[in-house]
This record gives structure tokens, sequence and C-alpha cells, in this order.
């Protein structure tokens, strides 16, 4: 089933100066794919390749200038479906600091059900819940600032587990974070997505995307590559062209390929290299 | 120019019940030119030894000796140690707060009571050193600059102090793959041109390898290695103890290695590697 | 360090000051401050150290932290001691040069002294035992009733907690950008008035364009929690009227009776 629907999707910045001279900027030029319910979808790309801004189309934070963004069958430009849609579709940004509104810890994951008017008891249960499931419920009663990026990033996320959506939208999760804040943050978005969270995750580490059901490569507003990471690690050149990586194991593929040794092009990690080096 | 640290002791908060001991009798040897790695997790130190370096921060006991000179003793001028050792913190576009690029640059060497002249000429040569487009930028608002280019100037600002060590905290930190790229390219060619010591901070094992002739390895306020990026990335027990990773050559050579394969070479990167491999398939 | 400012604060804690309404702790503290006022005589003075006294040994809150809180006030308290003890014109007890000290000013600096710091920790109290977020709920309870007025009660809420929440950033922040300008040969100690105020421009600027951006991503999140989407707010601790909240306000009552009487009758 179509979680995510986008049509012709076009998004202009539109700015103007103090001379009152406008400036349109495509940000997003003529998207069209669709994300499944319950998958696990990375999207990659460069600065400015539109990553962020198809993010945030994503949960009606922006609208589409032209085309249209079907959220679980409603269209985002209906002003009625604002709200049903962000509701449904959580997001976590990139900046940890900058998403915890409240100076307790669980005061913050208990905001967003406070706003969806949920019964009192009930928002106890899920924050202690979300908490749980991020491994931060001994941490509920601190102050934020006293915590790690990958701490704090596991506060947001608890912070859209309470929330109870259907789909958590990850812009740049781990962009900022320490290599065990980015390991701890990885290890719960894997298990929020094994409950069945529709999981889009949008990152600039290859390894990252190696992890993701469905790839899409954006550049300049437009797809280049969508399909499954064998698919579109395969296209290593094209990958290169656009100034992204490949992940290590797939490098080292492609080297022993130049030596003559044909490595499959289905090996994505580490492990499976070594497993097929050493059989 | 060399930077030596003796039994450098440094207290968090001292007195109070929260303190802690965030260096813990530190000792190495920095010589002209040298390209040295610093790795270790966060809250290790690295950050607070950085700060000593040039003065930011007061060491509780030990030595440190820039360019001979002991800077922990009384009325040494922090300005000229300043000027000898530039540091680049994490994430440094958050210091631009100029009009324009030549002037946020220009902020280090004025500050240095530099003539006008060798001002301008500072300034013009580091925006070009950081790889930047001079006439176009010169009279631009810093604010207007995408993420990577606004680090470089906040780089091009230290460098145009002209230092004979330069820290560089984490400067990729954040970054997408291409700028990340280019800043590593911007960091070799500083070390080239201004044939200076530079001592780079990084979580990614990849780049360390790569570009430091030596590492120092921090953990828990001590340091935990010194020593070559072959020497450092074989005691993978002791990096893994500490929560470090192996630069991906290195961890996917180990496990060959484990496995059976008879790989001989400490290969630090892929290409290695897939020499190595090729030249036992023979 | 910056870090270490206490003033605003929330020590976490179990005690029975910390469970008490947030309306009431509010409502105590600001009729404690027009106490302070109230009385005029050491006699009176000395029960409202004692009550405030009574509170934070209830509290369970080190004395330690609690003292802290007076430090970034120390220069204004000094201030106000140095004004009346000169200012206040009466009998002359010491004088030199053009100054000179009164038996009436000294008795008004150590009132005044006395004053303000009762009236900084006993505020301090209140925001030590009371969970940011029952501060600002509790402000919100009590300015409702003007909302006809047009008071934005809510929104004056929103903006105390999500300033309690970056305080602490900020100053960080703060910290971190000195620190890049003084590596760049920047001097904050030297000069007259004017050059030490031109040397803040490096760091006043960042850290204002620092703000905005974290303004800016916060209304985001917010937005992207469904903040402003009309429905009716609820709150996970809402705040109820216990048995010890009647305690709390017969004592209150006592210390306000004991305060006025001792001002009519002595």
């Amino acid at each position: 089933m179509n979680y995510f629907e986008a049509k012709n999707l076009v998004f202009d910045y539109v700015k103007s100066d103090e001379n009152g001279l406008v400036t349109t900027n495509r940000a997003l030029d003529g998207l069209n794919f669709v994300i499944e319910k319950g998958k696990f979808t990375a999207i990659i790309g460069q600065n400015g390749s539109g990553k962020s801004t198809l993010a945030k189309n994503m949960n009606a934070l922006l609208v589409p200038t032209e085309g249209t963004m079907l959220v679980d069958g409603m269209d985002t430009c209906d002003a009625e479906n604002t709200w049903k849609v962000r509701q449904r579709v959580a997001m976590v940004f990139q900046n940890p600091d900058n998403q915890i509104v409240s100076a307790i810890v669980e005061d913050d994951v208990a905001f967003g059900p406070e706003t969806l008017g949920i019964d009192p008891d009930e928002i106890r249960v899920r924050v202690d819940e979300a908490l749980m499931g991020v491994e931060m419920i001994d941490y509920k009663k601190k102050a934020p600032h006293l915590l790690s990026g990958g701490q704090k990033q596991r506060i947001a996320i608890a912070g859209a587990v309470a929330m109870q959506p259907e789909c958590i939208v990850f812009d740049e999760p781990t962009a900022m974070l320490d290599p065990k804040g980015r390991q701890e943050v990885l290890k719960v978005i894997g298990q929020l997505n094994a409950k069945g969270i529709t999981t889009v995750l949008i990152t600039h580490f290859m390894e990252e995307a190696a992890l993701a059901d469905k790839i899409i490569v954006l550049d300049g507003g437009r797809i280049q590559m969508e399909g499954t990471p064998v698919e579109v690690f395969r296209r290593a050149d094209e990958l290169k062209a656009l100034s992204l990586g490949v992940p290590p194991a797939v490098e080292l593929g492609l080297e022993l390929k130049e030596r003559g040794i044909d490595a499959p092009d289905d090996i994505m990690t580490i492990d499976e290299m070594v497993d097929y080096l050493c059989q | 120019m060399s930077i030596e640290v003796r039994n450098l002791t440094h207290v968090y908060s001292e007195g109070m019940p929260h303190e802690s001991l965030a260096l813990d009798d530190i000792s190495f040897r920095v010589e002209d030119g040298e390209f040295v790695g610093i790795i270790g997790h966060t809250g290790s130190g690295k950050s607070t030894l950085l700060q000593h370096l040039n003065g930011l921060l007061k060491p509780k006991s030990g030595s440190i000796i820039i360019d001979g000179t002991d800077i922990t003793s009384p009325g040494v001028s922090m300005r000229e140690i300043r000027c000898k050792v530039g540091l680049v913190f994490q994430y440094p576009e958050y210091q631009l707060f100029e009009e324009t690029v030549a002037k946020d640059v220009a902020f280090g060497p004025s500050n240095l009571g530099l003539s006008q002249e060798e001002i301008d000429a500072r300034v013009e040569e580091a925006i070009r050193l950081v790889g930047l487009d001079y006439e176009r930028l010169k009279d631009v608002s810093p604010f207007e600059l995408s993420g990577g280019q606004k680090r470089r100037v906040a780089i091009a600002g230290v460098i145009a102090m002209k230092p004979q060590a330069l820290i560089l905290d984490e400067p990729t930190a954040g970054l997408n793959p291409k700028a990340h790229a280019d800043i590593l390219d911007m960091v070799n060619t500083i070390h080239r041109t201004e044939s200076n010591i530079i001592l780079f901070v990084s979580h990614n094992m990849n780049d360390i390898a790569r570009m430091s002739d030596r590492i120092l390895v921090m953990d828990h306020g001590r340091l935990a290695m010194n020593g070559t990026p072959e020497e450092v990335f074989t005691r993978e027990e002791e990096l893994k103890q500490m929560g470090l990773a192996l630069p991906d050559a290195m961890e996917l050579t180990m496990r060959l290695r484990r496995k059976g394969m008879n790989i001989e070479q400490n290969c630090l990167e892929i290409s290695a590697l897939a020499d190595a491999i090729a030249q036992l398939r023979g | 360090m910056i870090r270490d400012i206490t003033l605003g604060q929330y020590y976490p804690g179990n005690s029975w000051v910390h469970k008490l309404d947030p309306r009431l702790k509010i409502i105590a503290t600001l009729l404690y401050i027009v106490a302070l006022f109230v009385v005029h005589d050491f006699i009176g003075f000395a029960i409202a150290f004692l009550a405030l006294a009574v509170v934070i040994a209830i509290s369970r809150v080190p004395l330690k932290f609690i003292l802290k809180g007076l430090k970034p006030v120390f220069i204004i308290i000094v201030f106000t001691l140095m004004v009346n003890l000169f200012m206040v014109k009466g009998d002359i007890l010491v004088q030199f040069w053009i100054f000179h000290i009164t038996r009436q000013g000294l008795r008004m600096a150590a009132f005044m002294g006395i004053r303000l710091v009762l009236l900084i920790i006993g505020s301090s109290v209140l925001t030590l035992t009371t969970r940011p977020i029952g501060l600002t709920d509790g402000i919100e309870a009590l300015l409702s009733p003007f909302k006809k007025i047009g008071v934005p009660a809510h929104e004056l809420a929103m903006m105390m907690t999500i300033a309690l929440r970056f305080i602490p950033t900020l100053l960080e922040e703060t910290d971190k950008i000195i620190k890049a300008q003084q590596a760049r040969g920047a001097d904050f100690e030297s000069g007259n008035i004017l050059r030490r105020a031109k040397a803040l421009i490096p760091i006043l600027v960042p850290l204002f364009i620092s703000a905005f951006r974290i303004a800016q991503d916060l209304a985001m999140a917010m937005e992207a929690r469904c903040y402003g989407s009309g429905i009716k707010r609820t709150r996970m601790n809402a705040m109820k009227f216990a048995k010890r909240d009647l305690v709390g306000g017969i004592l209150l009552v006592a210390f306000l009776a004991i305060i006025v009487l001792e001002r009519v009758l002595i």
C-alpha cells in the first residue's frame, strides 16, 4: 500500500528583497515517487539537492507549489488535512538541541501528546513507553542540556514516538553526532521500523542508506536514481559523478573488479564481504 | 617551531562537588611540519587539550612549550601565542560576525596590530588558500554563503593570522560528502603551502588514517597511544575498548585475517587492501 | 564557569515543598515579597528569615546550591547597599571627603540588603523546587482570568518555558563564541569603556544569529509536533489542589497574619 505518493511535485522558495525584487528558487523540480507503508526509505543527495525540502513536504510543513503530495491518501495542499498529516507523520530534525522544547526530558516527550489533547493518564503511559523504547527512561527527570548529542536525539525521537505516528521522517538525524551517538540513533531507527513505523531517513552517510529497503537519490531537485541499495550502489560511477560515495564493502568490490576479481555486486556490508572472500 | 607538552594536568570545576580530572599527566611532542591526527570519543579530553595549546585554558600543573617558550610561565604574551598557534573550533562558522567576508577574515590580523597593507595582503592570501574566489566573495556577506563556504571563511580568519601551528577541531563535522572532501583537500593544501604543524581532530578514522603522520589517542583524559597510523590501528582490541573504530580498510583486513586469510600488510586504504587480496589470489 | 549559574534553575526533589501546587507557590512567593516590604524592623525580618529557613529545610535543597544563586546578583546587592549607605541623610556617624554615613543610612542599607537577599533567595526557592513546566503552567493558570481583557496567558507561559530551556544552551554558546574570538586575538579585558563595548560586537552578533537560528528551528519542530493546531491542550501533570496545598495555604495565611500583626503592634 502506498503511504506517500508524490505526483509531479514542485516546490519553489520565493524571496523578495528590500527593493521588492522577487526571486524564485526551485528546490524540487517535478518529483514522482511512491513510498510504501511500513518500509524503510533512505533519501540521499548533496546540500542543496532538495532533500530537506522534500522532508518538509512530507508532513505539510511545506506544501507543493505545483503538483501534489498525498500522505495516506490525503492531499497536503488541503488545509483541512494539515494537522491530520502532521499527527500521522512525525519528524526528527538534524540539530538535537534546537528541537527540544522543555527543560525536563519527560515534559518534552509529553509536548506532542499534550498538543493533541490526549488524556493525562494516557500521556503518562505513552511518555514512559516512548522513553523506554529509546532506552532513556533513567533520564526522564534530567535537563536536556546536560545530555550528549546522541541522547538528546533519542529524546527527540521519543517525543515523536509519543504522538503514535504511522511514519517518522528523520532529517539528517546523525549529521551532528559522534560515532557512538550515531550507532545509538541508528539502532533506535531500526527498531522503530521493525515495529511497523514507516521510516524515511535523510542522510549523507552511505552506510546508513545501505540499511534501507529503498534509496532515492536526489540532485538539483530531481530524482536521479531510485531502487534498492543493491540497484543504486551498483551504479557507483554515477554516484561518484554526483559527489556521493558508496559504502566501504561496495568500494572494495569495485576495486577488486578492477584487479580482475569478480565479487558479486549485491554485497553491501562488511560482514557480507568478509563471508564472500573467505568462503 | 615545535610543540611540547609535559605532564599536563587539568581539573574541571576544582573544589566543586562535580570536580573531574579532564587531563591526566599528558606528555607529547610535535615536531615542525608534522601532521598529527587526534582521536578519542566525546568527553575524552581532546577539546580540553587543544584549548591549552593556545592558552585559552590554564593547566593545574605541567608545562606547554611552544617554540621554546613555556606558555604557562607568568608574563607570556597570550596574543603572541595565539598568533603562533591558530585554533579552529567545531562549527567555526558560528563565530562569523562582520558584514563582508574580507572584513571578517581581517578580524584576527587586525587584532595583531599589523599595518593595513599587511592585513589586506593576508586576507586575500587566506581567502585564496581556503579555496574561495577572492574577487567574487570578498564584499559578500558571509551569511549568504553555503554551509561549507562559511566554514572556509571562518578557517581563513584563523589562517590569516599565519599560525605556525594550526589546530582544527572536527573541521568536517556535519558536512555533506562533497563539502567534506573539499575541506580535507583544503587542509592538505594549507599544510603543503604553509608547511606548518597541523593538529587535526576527527571521528572519521578513514580521514585520520589517510592524512596523519602520527596519531594521538585520548581516553578518559589520558594520552592512551601515540604512534603512526599503522602502529595505532593495529591495536584493535584496545581501541575498541575505548569505543573507537578502525578505518574501514583496516576493519576489513582484521576480519579477513581472523577468518584465516593471510593478509600481511596493514591496509589503511581500500585500494591497498584490494592489492593485497589480488596478490593472494595471484 | 558560566554553566554554574543556578538562578532560575530547578533542583529535582520529592519534598513537601516540591509537591505543592505551583499556583500556591507562585502566590506565596509574591505575597512573601510583599511581606518583605511591609516589614520595617529587625524582628519582622527575623520572622521572615525564619519562615524562609523552615521552607528551605523542608525542601531539602542544599544550602550551598541556594547561596550560589546569589552570586550573579552580588554586584546589585553591593550597589544597593552603597547607595543607601551614602545617600540617606540624618545623624552623621562617620564622615570622610564627600561621603558621610548616617545612622539612618546604616539602618536603611541593612534593611535593603536583607530585603534583597531574602527576596532573591525566596524567589530562587520557588524556581528550585518547581519544575519549569509547573511554573509556567501555574503562571498560565493564574493569568487565565485576565485572558478576557487580552492578556495572552498561554503565549507568555510558552515563552517562559522556552526561555528556561534555552538559557543554558545560549550560555554555553556564549562561552564557545568568546573562546573562538579570543583564539582570533580578540581582547575583552583592556581599553576604555568604548573600546570594551566595541569588543563585544564579535560576541553579540554571532550570539543573536544563533538565537535566531534556534528560534527558527524550534518553531519548525513545534509545528511538526502539531503546535498551533487549535486542539485544546491537555497536560501530563495536570495541577490538582491537594490536601497538602490546603495546609500550605493555611501556613501562608498564618505567616502573613504574624507579619501584619508585628507591623501594627510593635
